[in-house]
């Protein structure tokens, strides 16, 4: 039953030119991650969730000046119907419990979530982001994709609420004028922190020695020329999200249109009584009572306007990790001219 | 078909490729031997030794091991483990006291999220088996049948990490003293594709003098994967140019292995090749114009809004 979220993600703050940890103004520059923690959400995607499902899991760790650093993870189960009365609080503060007993850090500054080609910009991702963070300063979402991972190379992003948004999140007031007054625009919804992965000493020796001992190949993922089912899957993906977004886009018309005619009507409605008004004033009758306009003409609901940041969101989402995806893939094709024009 | 076609050889080109440098890298040098044995060949996640470690690193105050519970499957011929949890213990000299209520705790959480996964065996850190370990596998043989211990030497007493997996089996006199014999097994390193992907990642950040490293983007990972492509050329031609000179005398199996691959780049003629590149390059700028046009487009439609 788990439903792909889309989530809105504007993965650049505005300020993208510069170095992106310097112009965050936010309490967390950067986050530090023990391979330990990579490793985990690895592990968990790759048992746990096939397909298009995601898979969650909260984030351990704690705070240094103004680095988050994650030292452990631990999963969620996912969600089964036979599986109703299951308490997350309870299955969460029993294992906050036990790991502190072992002495891992209890200190739940995050959670992390697998995706699905990049579809992670959702309301029930917003939401859960604005909970914790609203809780917790520091927290982060780590975005884990394990398809582009198995592309060649680990994509992991962490991302964080802009102050502007949870703002508008605190007044729950998602209609147009209050997203006017704070300047939100699709960009301006995430912001991503840079990632440093950082082992200690002891994990850096097991690494040497699991390098002599593993004689499994390289494979190479990366150099790999096929790419037309990713782009296939990719561009399916957009076009869904550009369709509901001309749905969206229609319903706004709509909404605008009626309001401008009703505002209309309300113009020729009061010109009609005055009108009126002044016919009976010259025949010497009393005037008619000023009725109150407004509520004769009641103004149509506009339209909510969180669900289309969302989806501008996740349409620029897609377009990054496609345009991503071609550049790689012509530097790749370039070289594979290069190494036929040598045997030509 | 011409992708088809493309991919197919050239991931085939690049499998010769790095079989051919391992068997030139191992021309001289002979793989470590293995202890024989019998028994099942245990197979090991990095997730778990990772967590081995960090474990001991957080060890309480005086203890100088850990122990935990390993989960995983189990197979006819082999032991796949591919979790763990560290278990709060005592030991001193003459007693040692396990939470064995926690251990059950955790499992029951840990098999809400793989309730694939079973208990395995355990692991302690160190070098030695102690007789308080027989009595710690005697408590897991209850949980499981034929668990497996493993150690790792965290303290690296003998300069190396060894990882060893045992399984215990009855040895003395029938009816008379009784003790039990700790039979080494074969362990292997069993990745998933994903996980040889991230510790390539974390073999990289340790080469760093300050152990951190930033995830790399977009050209910067091609051009890693070709420096390295890069480095295997190198070589596979010094070790060509040495059997030339006659500094090396030549393997015939490695032969074999450089002809393959010279033989896997495709004969195409020059017209064909020109015109599956040129078709793939448009492709893939067409679909690069329309994510810019779609986000042109949304822009634009979110500043009219805005008016």
């Amino acid at each position: 039953m788990a439903t792909r979220k889309e989530t809105p993600s504007t993965p650049t703050a505005p300020m993208a030119s510069t170095s992106p940890g310097a112009t965050l103004d936010s309490p967390v520059k950067q986050i530090q991650i023990e391979g330990l923690v990579v490793l985990k959400m690895i592990k968990h995607y790759q048992e746990e969730g096939q397909g298009s499902e995601v898979v969650q899991g909260v984030l351990l760790g704690l705070v240094v000046e103004d680095r988050l650093e994650i030292t452990n993870c631990f999963p969620f189960p996912q969600h089964t119907e036979d599986d109703a009365d299951f308490d997350e609080v309870q299955y969460q503060m029993e294992m906050m419990r036990s790991l502190r007993h072992v002495n891992i850090d209890h200190l739940h500054v995050g959670w992390y979530q697998s995706t699905y080609y990049g579809s992670f910009v959702s309301r029930a991702l917003l939401d859960s982001q604005f909970s914790y963070q609203h809780a917790i300063e520091e927290s982060v979402v780590l975005i884990y994709d394990p398809i582009k991972t198995a592309q060649g190379s680990l994509s992991l992003k962490a991302y964080r609420l802009t102050p502007k948004l949870m703002e508008i999140c605190k007044e729950k007031d998602f209609s147009a004028e209050g997203l006017k007054k704070a300047l939100i625009g699709f960009e301006h919804m995430f912001e991503e922190v840079p990632i440093v992965i950082e082992n200690s000493h002891l994990i850096n020796v097991l690494m040497w020695e699991l390098e002599e001992k593993c004689t499994v190949a390289d494979k190479h993922e990366l150099l790999n020329l096929s790419s037309s089912n990713h782009l296939e899957k990719s561009l399916q993906l957009l076009m869904d999200r550009v369709d509901d977004m001309s749905q969206d886009i229609v319903k706004y018309n709509t909404y605008s249109r009626n309001l401008s005619k009703q505002q209309q009507q309300k113009h020729q409605y009061i010109q009609r009584r005055q009108q009126e008004n002044a016919q009976r004033q010259t025949r010497g009758e009393t005037p008619l009572p000023e009725e109150d306009v407004s509520k004769m003409f009641k103004p149509p609901q506009p339209p909510p306007r969180m669900d289309t940041l969302l989806i501008a969101g996740q349409i620029n989402n897609y377009c990054q990790n496609v345009k991503e995806f071609t550049s790689q893939n012509l530097g790749k094709l370039f070289m594979a001219e290069a190494l036929q024009g040598h045997n030509s | 078909m011409h992708l088809i076609v493309n991919h197919m050889y050239y991931s085939l080109l690049l499998c010769v490729f790095s079989y051919s440098v391992a068997s030139v890298c191992n021309a001289n040098s002979n793989a470590a031997g293995d202890m024989s044995v019998y028994g099942p060949v245990v197979k090991i996640h990095p997730v778990v030794l990772a967590s081995i470690g960090d474990s001991y690193e957080r060890r309480n105050e005086g203890a100088s091991r850990v122990i935990g519970t390993l989960l995983g499957t189990i197979d006819k011929h082999s032991v796949e483990v591919t979790n763990c949890f560290s278990v709060p213990h005592n030991e001193s000299e003459d007693e040692v006291a396990v939470d064995m209520e926690f251990a059950k705790n955790m499992y029951e959480l840990h098999k809400r999220v793989s309730p694939s996964e079973v208990i395995v065996g355990w692991y302690a850190t160190g070098f030695e088996i102690t007789e308080h370990s027989v009595l710690i596998h005697e408590y897991y043989s209850r949980e499981a049948t034929n668990p497996i211990h493993l150690t790792m030497d965290t303290a690296l007493q003998s300069g190396k990490m060894n990882i060893r997996a045992y399984l215990s089996a009855q040895m003395g006199v029938l009816g008379k003293t009784v003790g039990v014999m700790f039979t080494p097994l074969s362990v292997k390193y069993k990745y998933y594709d994903t996980e040889r992907i991230g510790i390539d990642l974390l073999e990289r950040t340790r080469d760093a003098p300050n152990t951190t490293n930033g995830l790399t983007s977009d050209l910067c990972q091609v051009g890693g994967a070709a420096g390295r492509v890069q480095d295997m050329l190198a070589t596979v031609l010094t070790y060509i140019e040495d059997v030339l000179s006659g500094k090396q005398t030549a393997d015939n199996s490695v032969g074999r292995y450089l002809m393959d691959l010279v033989n896997k780049v495709p004969k195409i003629t020059a017209e064909d090749f020109e015109t599956m590149l040129n078709s793939n390059i448009n492709d893939l700028l067409m679909v690069t114009y329309l994510s810019n046009l779609t986000q042109a487009q949304i822009a634009l439609n979110e500043k009219i809004v805005v008016l």
